[in-house]
């Protein structure tokens, strides 16, 4: 894997606007985004504040795949998104939607983790080997000759996610993962994503609601209000900020607990991820 | 009662339960667990292998489902298998119109309908073109439109930002005011907590759990038995050294607590007096 120039970040979007067709309103209206190598980015705000047309230009679907007035720019490893193929692109950015059962229909598990690997006409051998290394990483051998719509909905997501793994992508973009999944399950998927991170460096974007699942490993929380970018941060920046309930974040209780607690003169000394980081906290006043 | 689908796979097995009218209840448990199908009893779009299902004193197969379905109104999980009329206006007016209301009222159900959910801009839109949120909303303007004694909502915050949710809750809060009987299918534990419903736990096909939400909710053993999680107020007061006699309910009665110590005087900057 090619290693970038560090001062170069993976993904560059340069105030980027786009509108769809026919439509009087910019969905995505002058943002400009890094994201390094190797991070986990999350996107987050209230429905329709332009996530997931800002997460369809990081893949190339827009300008590609959907007509509309489109200004800026959006380059992976420098260069611009607009201008590569989507074939190429399929192999550097995957995407992972939030119902696995729009993502997964062939008779057996690896078979459908294959697909994406047949379809850019791979040796047999090599698709082998990359098939059976997602489902080892992804802890799911056990399930390669069973039929998806068999399998539990937590399974589905990683069965879906190992498709995206198997194509070797530099940036994984995943729109709500969890918004199906029970929570216990939810933070199995998060855990997964974590370590993913550390073993393959892969970068990460993520959108989601539930931001009590991500903020203990997220690098980054970007928020979106109507089409810009209003806050970006680490999750502790963001999430104690006051202004973030007034773009619609659901901020974790702990956080506003926090930062209620900071404004009452109660200094904690960390910015706490977890009850029990918070709890510790409290205990050592 | 017990539940065994078609394949053989008993999905709810030896279940009892009742539930009064006006009761808010909850109900938590892992993918699987049975939930759906035991809400798919209340409205006898299942009906049940062994035992039976009452609702309002009537056995639910000796009840045609056109009548069950006029007291309880159920918002499945996934909008896409609810939606399917070709206008915003006319998915909320379909019900009304099956069962037998006024014009006149249809009407102002209608446009009570369309406001109270925002969705007034879409009114002659497909339902296709909305988001996954927008979608859901939907749903439950259909629903309550028609305004049934029993509403069921599966899973209701999904894909919902915290605005939308916190008015969802004000909804749920008010049908509860109104006397009418909710019940709540739900992941969204912190959802659950800030309503403090009655809370049932499922784990395959039983009920493992029931009481007062305060009371379930803290009972690690039980909620890890059937891969639940604790909201985050629980989880930390479970951490606490110090702590009140009963979880906090909400972020501003722990801010309370946490800022006097445990001689209940106030902490200052430098964490003493």
């Amino acid at each position: 894997m090619a290693k970038n120039n560090p001062t170069t970040p993976l993904l560059r979007v340069q105030d980027l606007s786009f509108r769809y067709v026919e439509t009087p309103r910019w969905a995505v209206d002058g943002v400009s985004l890094d994201v390094e190598e190797g991070t986990i980015t999350v996107l987050a705000g209230q429905s329709g504040c332009g996530k997931s047309t800002l997460l369809r230009c990081m893949n190339g679907l827009i300008p590609h795949m959907y007509p509309g007035e489109y200004t800026g720019s959006v380059a992976l490893d420098g260069s611009p998104v607009g201008s590569t193929r989507m074939g190429d692109l399929a192999q550097r950015v995957g995407l992972l939607f939030q119902n696995p059962e729009n993502q997964i229909f062939m008779f057996s598990v690896e078979r459908d983790i294959a697909f994406g690997l047949e379809n850019l006409g791979l040796p047999r051998a090599e698709i082998r080997e990359r098939v059976d290394e997602a489902m080892r990483l992804l802890g799911i051998e056990p399930l390669a000759l069973r039929a998806p719509h068999e399998l539990s909905d937590g399974q589905k997501q990683r069965v879906a996610l190992a498709g995206v793994i198997a194509m070797r992508p530099r940036l994984i973009i995943l729109d709500e993962p969890t918004s199906l999944l029970d929570p216990q399950t939810a933070s199995e998927l998060v855990s997964l994503v974590s370590s993913l991170r550390s073993r393959l460096g892969i970068t990460f974007v993520i959108v989601e609601h539930r931001l009590e699942l991500l903020t203990p490993i997220a690098d980054k929380i970007v928020v979106m209000d109507r089409g810009r970018k209003v806050m970006e941060g680490t999750p502790s920046q963001v999430l104690t900020d006051p202004a973030a309930r007034g773009h619609g974040i659901a901020v974790p209780p702990v956080s506003m607990l926090y930062a209620d607690l900071r404004r009452d003169g109660v200094a904690l000394p960390r910015v706490p991820a977890t009850p029990r980081d918070l709890a510790d906290e409290v205990n050592a006043l | 009662m017990t539940f065994v689908h078609q394949n053989g796979v008993t999905a709810l097995s030896d279940v009892s339960l009742s539930i009064e009218k006006d009761e808010l209840v909850g109900i938590v448990g892992e993918n699987g667990a049975g939930k759906t199908t035991l809400v798919k009893h209340i409205n006898g779009l299942l009906k049940p292998r062994k035992g039976t299902v009452r609702v309002d004193g009537s056995d639910t197969r000796d009840v045609s489902t056109a009548r069950l379905a006029r007291s309880v109104g159920i918002a499945f999980q996934n909008p896409d298998h609810q939606l399917f009329s070709d206008s915003v206006e006319s998915e909320i007016t379909f019900a009304l119109k099956n069962f037998g209301f006024e014009p006149s009222l249809i009407q102002k159900r209608l446009d009570w309908a369309l406001g109270f959910f925002g969705l007034e801009e879409y009114r002659k839109s497909s339902p296709l073109i909305l988001s996954g949120g927008e979608k859901k909303r939907l749903t439950l303007a259909s629903i309550l439109a028609w305004d049934p004694e029993v509403v069921v909502l599966d899973e209701p915050t999904v894909g919902q930002d915290a605005i939308q949710k916190e008015k969802l809750a004000e909804i749920v809060r008010m049908l509860h005011a109104a006397g009418k009987t909710i019940i709540l299918v739900s992941h969204d534990v912190e959802f659950l907590w800030t309503l403090q419903p009655r809370l049932l736990v499922m784990k395959r096909g039983r009920v493992v759990g029931d009481g007062p939400c305060a009371e379930v909710m803290h009972d690690r053993p039980l909620l890890e038995g059937a891969r639940v999680c604790q909201p985050q107020l629980v989880q930390l007061y479970d951490e606490l050294a110090a702590r009140p006699a009963r979880p906090f309910l909400d972020v501003s009665e722990a801010r309370a607590w946490i800022a006097r110590d445990g001689e209940g005087t106030m902490r200052t900057r430098k964490g003493g007096s």
